[in-house]
Order: structure tokens, then sequence, then C-alpha cells
């Protein structure tokens, strides 16, 4: 891993690379459209992969190379390689949210996107949105109104409602059920996190 | 000198109010790091190659092809296993520099199995091979002979599982010839005696370390294979290894609740009064034997019962500790077959529950939880007869339980030691499952100490602390909260000697109160808990506290024995068969409260857990293939935040509960959430479903039965 401060082209081709090498469909390209520019005139140039490639990541502000197949989920590439291990493995296939992170501000769950497609984008992980020492209002909120027990879901949900506080000032319980409806919780925690979201979407404690 | 027992409620500074658990930041901002998040360096990725079949012999496992994969440092094989004895059995592991190597190294690795017949059917009793347990107390046919009306009914619940979203496992490490493992488990200070014939090392050689862990709820007491193949791996490699289940792994063979489905005749009088019941109940869990779940639940002094159990071996993963083993179940069949009597005599479900409650072991403390219970969700105004008579598809109705658990606190020990300058700490080797241990253990002894929560650090999560019990049956925080505050108090009493001195007077004259040492009920004569630490000199103060369960009980410390009662307000749209959650209502016991926000949080947690087993979860098994066909979690499902409806908790404290001193808390709410659901439903459609979960299908079924009609 080190720190990258360009964008390497390279990285386009494997992303464009790995789809044609692989034969991928109409289902997988629609997942990755739309395809830039870019990525057409890279995907001329071959393919790489199915080998380690250079994929470069930013990540809570930091832009960081790592090496890894183009198979990679951003969620592996953020626990493996990063060490970044806010979001969590636990359904691993984009039912739980566990994982949830912010890609470019918008909650996805990171289990479910590749890490190549997350090249150029900011991420952001519940590492990123506050610390122990200086929680955001979502956090603060979720500390009082102890919205977590084992906290092994509390990453992926924080996040997803830092996303929904933001997006929905002065949200409703009705809008909150909904808007926290792709995460699960095992120990029950639901019943604080709706007072949590509330108050911090009514804007007690400060910005999300 | 300060007393152990617990301070009186006026004194309280802590105990009792409501604390936001000290760990708190760490898990909203990701800090926290649990045995998943573990990275070592130089740290190798295993994954587990597991059996396509529920059974077979295995003639030959091949890693030839698995170990010359690039990245692949070592293939692991059991060479001891013979036959599988379901889907989802360990065969094989493959560790690699990354998880994604492991993964296609372990399909490559070639295991020869002949395919034997399988059996995972679990509800007909007739698969029983095993002789049946028979439990019969009184006389059955003069209890029916005094009955004017007899209730026949079947019913069932389906095996579910513990479905943790932290999986289990554990990071492994050798180094310099000890061993570091990092385990999710719910057993820090015993964990490494499922080693002791796998490692030739002593427990003070074996370093186990689990800060924060995610959910265990009964699964997580053993080392388990997997904690084996990580020793034989780390040591294979000479390289720390990574083993966490996949979710599919892990919801077939880490653990389960086993099903139990029952044939029960109830016989009562008119008035309501029980006379006799007879119960026929049968189940499985997995491949091992079978204990019936207790039927009648909580009415235990009904004079003439009978319980027969068959247990059913199946071809499935085997059952692990569930959250109040066999209550749940238990109480839901006794529950629905009680709610079915009562509307066969035409008669309010609670009255019934109520005219009967002399058979519970604690008919005042039930009565009065029953009529808070009833209290908070409007029963007397809303109640109605079985059959909701109203018009439109959407019929409500109201489902009573009741429950009990017992909860005394385990073994546990628990160094505190009071440094010269005026920090403290306490030692544990207990673990902390989501519950607040570390906030509990923090908030007992800075009470004791008269000093601020902050200023306490608590140290668990390791083995080399003091030990303590495994976190099960609702008996750590009686375990935890009595042996901190024994070691408190030693602590204490050996400062408060070293300030009376300075201040002149005797020791049992001074308390520890608001960050001072001073004269009881005067404080004319004080010193800051800074300067009576400063009077140490050097040395610090460490004294152990020990909870031994027997003492404690007889000291009022810690006991057991705690009832619960639950009303359920469902809506059932009798077009679509979908159930909707209103309310559902707690009146909880559970002694004296160390955290009345831990403990709600408690409370709140197992309604949703049950509210999840009433409405959603079950393993399905295909009979043909011998496969769950639902080890993931979209169609394991759990209730999102969506589904759960509104949840009021009521802890009962006060005088006749916080002298009873602390009594565990982390089963009984979990055990009447489906039953009252399950009799709420009955009431709002007029008949009963049967099984759970009460998915819109059964409903439906339910209803067609019935003519469709709801009343």
């Amino acid at each position: 891993m080190q720190d990258e401060h360009e964008h390497p082209d390279v990285l386009s081709v494997s992303r464009r690379g790995f789809l044609k090498g692989f034969g991928a469909g109409t289902a997988a390209t629609s997942l990755l459209s739309p395809l830039s520019v870019r990525e057409a005139e890279a995907a001329e140039r071959g393919f790489v992969g199915p080998g380690a490639v250079p994929v470069v990541l930013t990540v809570n502000g930091r832009k960081q190379t790592i090496q890894a197949e183009p198979c990679v989920t951003l969620l592996d590439a953020l626990r493996n390689r990063l060490d970044i291990t806010g979001p969590k493995k636990v359904c691993d296939r984009g039912t739980c949210g566990a994982c949830t992170v912010l890609v470019d501000d918008k909650p996805v769950y990171a289990c479910s996107m590749l890490a190549i497609e997350a090249e150029g984008k900011h991420i952001t992980t519940v590492e990123g949105l506050g610390t122990p020492e200086k929680l955001n209002s979502v956090q603060k909120a979720f500390v009082e109104h102890d919205a977590q027990q084992c906290g092994f879901c509390t990453s992926g949900f924080v996040t997803a409602a830092t996303a929904f506080v933001r997006k929905h000032p002065n949200a409703t319980i009705e809008q909150i059920r909904s808007g926290l409806g792709g995460n699960l919780c095992r120990c029950g925690t639901y019943a604080g996190m709706l007072l949590a979201v509330a108050d911090a979407a009514s804007g007690k404690g400060g910005r999300a | 000198m300060a007393k152990v027992d617990w301070p009186e409620a006026s004194k309280r500074t802590l105990i009792g109010k409501r604390i936001s658990r000290t760990d708190g930041p760490l898990k909203v901002t990701g800090a926290a790091k649990y045995s998943y998040d573990i990275s070592r360096p130089g740290l190798l990725y295993v994954k587990l190659v597991t059996s396509p079949h529920p059974k077979a012999e295995i003639s030959g496992i091949d890693g030839t092809a698995a170990a010359a994969v690039p990245g692949v440092k070592a293939v692991w094989k059991d060479e001891e296993l013979q036959e599988v004895q379901y889907v989802g059995q360990i065969v094989a592991a493959v560790a690699a520099e990354t998880e994604e190597i492991a993964t296609d190294a372990a399909h490559q690795v070639k295991v020869e199995y002949r395919v034997r017949e399988h059996q995972v059917r679990d509800n007909d009793p007739a698969l029983s091979k095993d002789k049946p347990s028979n439990l019969t107390v009184g006389n059955l046919d003069e209890g029916f002979a005094k009955a004017d009306v007899t209730m026949n009914g079947n019913y069932g619940c389906p095996v579910i599982t513990h479905c943790c979203l932290e999986p289990h496992g554990q990071v492994t490490e050798y180094r310099d010839g000890e061993l570091y493992i990092w385990p999710s488990t719910q057993n820090v200070s015993r964990y490494s005696d499922g080693l002791r014939n796998d490692v030739d090392l002593p427990q003070n050689k074996i370093h186990v370390d689990c800060q924060h862990m995610g959910g265990g709820f009964g699964s997580k007491f053993d080392t388990d294979k997997w904690g084996k193949i990580g020793v034989t791996l780390a040591k294979m490699t000479g390289r720390p290894v990574k083993i966490m289940l996949d979710r599919d792994t892990e919801l077939m063979i880490a653990g389960n609740r086993p099903s139990a489905y029952a044939k029960i005749k109830v016989g009562a009088k008119r008035d309501g009064t029980i006379t006799a019941v007879d119960a026929e109940v049968w189940g499985t869990g997995g491949g091992g034997g079978y204990s019936a779940p207790p039927i009648p639940y909580v009415f235990g002094k009904i004079p003439n019962r009978r319980l027969v159990g068959k247990g059913i071996r199946t071809n499935r993963g085997g059952q692990r500790a569930w959250r109040a083993p066999n209550h749940p179940q238990g109480c839901f069949l006794t529950m629905s077959a009680f709610a079915d009597t009562a509307a066969l005599l035409k008669m309010d479900e609670l009255e019934f529950f109520q005219r009967n409650i002399q058979f519970t072991d604690r008919p005042t403390v039930y009565t009065e939880e029953l009529n808070k219970a009833a209290e908070l969700i409007g029963y007397k105004r809303r109640a109605h007869l079985r059959g909701d008579a109203s018009p439109g598809p959407i019929k409500r109705g109201l489902g009573v339980s009741i429950h009990t658990w017992g909860g005394q606190g385990h073994p546990s020990e628990c160094d505190v030691t009071i440094h010269p300058d005026g920090s403290v700490e306490a030692a544990c080797g207990t673990q902390d499952l989501g519950v607040g241990t570390r906030t509990c253990i923090a908030m007992v002894v800075a009470e004791t100490l008269g000093i601020p929560l902050q200023a306490v650090k608590v140290k668990i999560g390791r083995n080399e602390y003091p030990q303590s019990g495994a976190s099960g049956g609702s008996t750590t925080i009686g375990g935890i909260s009595v042996s901190s505050r024994q070691g408190a108090t030693a602590a204490l009493n050996a400062l408060l000697e070293v300030a009376a001195k300075r201040l002149g007077i005797q020791p049992d004259l001074l308390e520890a109160r608001d960050g001072q040492i001073r004269e009881v009920d005067n404080g004319s004569k004080r010193i800051s808990w800074k300067d009576a630490c400063a009077l140490l000199g050097p040395s610090p103060i460490t004294k152990r506290g020990v909870n031994v369960p027997g003492e404690s009980a007889k000291a009022n410390l810690a006991s057991q024995g705690v009832g619960g009662a639950q009303i359920a307000d469902v809506s059932v749209d009798i077009e679509t068969g979908i159930v909707t959650m209103n309310e559902l209502v707690a009146v909880q016991d559970c002694g004296l409260i160390i955290n009345l926000k831990l403990a709600e949080s408690q409370v709140y947690g197992a309604l949703i857990m049950g509210i999840t087993s009433a409405l959603y979860e079950e393993a399905v098994y295909d009979t043909r293939t011998g496969k769950m066909l639902n080890a993931d979690m979209e169609f394991y499902r759990l209730a999102g935040i969506k589904d759960v409806g509104k949840l009021t908790v009521h802890m009962m404290t006060g005088k006749g509960y916080d002298d009873r001193g602390v009594i565990g808390l982390g089963e009984p709410p979990v055990i009447s959430p489906a039953a009252a659901i399950a009799n709420a439903v009955a009431n709002a459609v007029g008949v009963r479903v049967p099984q759970l979960p009460l998915t819109p299908e059964r409903v439906l079924a339910a209803l067609a039965q019935r003519g469709g009609s709801a009343a």
C-alpha cells in the first residue's frame, strides 16, 4: 500500500479489462455504467487481471493504492488491504447493510461494489464521520440513546443514518423507519435508533 | 468501614441510573476492534471446505491442486473424518495470502464422497428412534375427569438459528513459542480449555483476547473445530491465520435452536381452572439428543400433567444454547394451548391466565406484572373474545404470555486496584457481548469508591485477568457486579485504614463519597480522594473480589428467579395474511438493576428478537437434498426497523425487587414475544395459526380451514 497523488490510467484499463476479459454481459455493464470516455479508450488497450492490479482508492480523504484482483469488493479492499474495519462483513451479498459506506456521499453496500468501480470516487467510512473524541451528531445520538448492543451493525447504521439525516433533515418517525430499512440488527437496537435518528434529524447535537 | 451490601436507593449515585455505555463512542466510530477486525503482520486468510452432502462417507481428500495454487501456504485435511453428518460439515481448510486466493483454492480441494441416505425431517413423531422421555405427575385420568371442557391442539415452532452478525471464528498466532488467539467468544477465561488436546502449552502461554464481539446468544461458548484448525494452520505456516465462517456456513453449522412440535390436551373447569395437561412434544436439535421443552411452562404446579418428549435425529447442524434454551418453545406451546382453552370456554385470555396464576411459582409477582402490562396496553378497553368482529379485512387482536428464568450470577473474580495517583483499575476475565458488562463494572466500582465513572479503567476480555464465568444463562451481571463490588470494597477499606490514621479517627467512621474520604453523615473530617491515595506511598492497593454464587445469594447480593408478562397488539390482513405489529408491551423484573438504560436496551432487543422468531425465522431444509434452503440473510429473514411496531418496556424496581440483589436479564424477555404474538393473531382472526413463523401463507391456510371467516 502506498499513498498516491495521481490517478494512473492503467486502473481504468483494469476495470474495463475485467469486464471484457470475463465476457460480462449486459447486467454487469449496466451495473458499471455510464462508462466514461476514458474507460472506453482504456478498453481498447486490452484487459488487466485476473491477477492483482493496482487500484487507487480515496478513503476518508486519503488517496491510497492497493494491489487487488479486479474481483475484490470494495468491502474486502477496505478491510483486508487498508485495515479500515469499521464497515463489517456480515451477509456479503447486499442484504444487511453492515458494510455501508458513502460513495460520493451516497450510502452504498461496500460488499456489492467492486474496488475498481470505486476508483476516482470519494469513499467515506464510519471512521471518516467522527472520532471517539469528536462524534458527529448521529454518533452522539446513537451513544445517548444506546442505539447499539454488540455493535456489529452499528457502523453501517451510523453511516446510513448520517446520509439519511443529511438528505432528510426534520424527518418523521415513519420516514426514518423507511430510510433505515436497508440495514439489519440482530441484538434488536431499533428502539434506540429511532430516537437517535430523530434527534439527529432535528438538528440536535449539530451537523451530521 | 464500607460494607459489601448494595447501597439503599437514596444513597445510590450511579447504580440503577440510566448511564450511556462507556464504549459507545468506540462502537459508533468503528474504532472498536472485533475479532473479525484483527489484523496481524503476515496474516493469512483461511477458507473452509465443507460437505455439500447431508450424509456421506469420505474415501479421500486430495489437496494437491489447492496446494499448488500460487499464494496458498497450507492445506489442512481432516484425516480422521470418515463420514459427514450434515451439509456444511468441515472437511478441509486452505490458508492463503489473500481471502480471494483461499476461496479459489478451497474449490480445488477434491473430496471423494460416497453418498448415503439422509434424514432432515423433524415434524413427524414417528421419525423418533430414541426412547421417549416421560414426566408424569399426579393422575391424568382424574384430572381430565374433573374438567368441564377438554381442548386438543397441535402447535409447532421450527429450528431457528442464532445468526450472530459477527460469525464464529478467530485469529490465531504463534509467537516466541506462545499462542495468541483473538476469538469471538462468550467464554474468555475458559476458551483455551477446548485446546487441551491440541496444544502442549499451559494456559499462561495461551493468550486469549476478545475486546468486542458481534453477538453470541448462546452459540459461542466453545473453541470449536475452527479454533483447532486455526492452531494447526498457524503451526503449519508459522504465520497468523484468520478463520471467520462464511454466512452460509455460519447459519448451517454454528448452532441453532431445536424445533418443538406438540400435541397438547388441556382440561379445565368452567371457571377456567386447569385440571390437567397432557403434552407430547417432538423435534430435532440435529444429530444429537433432544430435551423436551417444559410443558406446562411457568404453570408448573398444575396437579395432573404429563410431558412425553421424542427426539428426532437429523442430518442437520447441531443445536447450541439459544437465548433461554427451551423456554421460548415451551412458552409458545403452553400459552397457545392455554389461550385456545380460554377461547373454548369463551373466557377472556388474561382472566384465564390470572385464574390459574396459583400454579406458578410467584403468583403475586405475575399478577402485578400482568396488571401492569394490561394497564400499559389498555387491555380492559380494547380486549375482545377470540375473533375481531369489526368489518373490513384488517383484524386486530391482543395476546398474553408470561415467562420465567433463573439468572443467578456465575463464579467471578475481579481485581480492583487503587493507585497512589488516585487512578483506579478493575480487571476481570469476563467479556462484553453487547450488554454493557464493561460499563456495569465501572459503575459498581465508581459507586463503591465514590468517584466519577470516568475515573475507573475497566480491563476485561483477556484470560490473563482474574477468572470469570462464561456469559450464558443471564449469569454475567450477577457475577461481575458482586465480584467488582467486593474487590472495590476491600480496596476501599484498605485505603480507609490509611486515611483514618491521617484524619485521626476510626476507619469505620469513614465513607467514600463525592470524590472524598469523609466522616459518615458529618463530613467535618475529610480528605480528597487524590490526597488519600497519595498517602499510600509508592505501592498501589489491589484487592480481589470473588463471587461465590451460594454465598452472594444468602447475602442478597445476587439471587435468581424472575418473572415477566408481555401483551402483544397485532393487526392481521385476512386477505393477504400479513401480520403487522402494532405494539408489544413487556413488564419485567430482574432484582436490583445496575444500569437502567442498558437493562431497558436488553428488553427492547429481546422483544425484537422475539418478534423476528414469531414472524420470520425458520431454517428451511429440503428433504430431498438435505440442504438448508435459506442459508443467507435474504431468506433467513431478520426483522428490520419497519417491522417491529411500538415497543413498551416497564422494569419492576423498588421495594420487593431491589432488595433481591442483582439478577440476570439476557434471557427472560426473549421468551414470551412469540407466544404473545401468536395469541394476538388468534385473537384477531378467530382461528389458531399453529405454526411459527406466522407467515402470510400460514395465516391464510389457517383461515381457509375455518372457511375464511374471521369471526
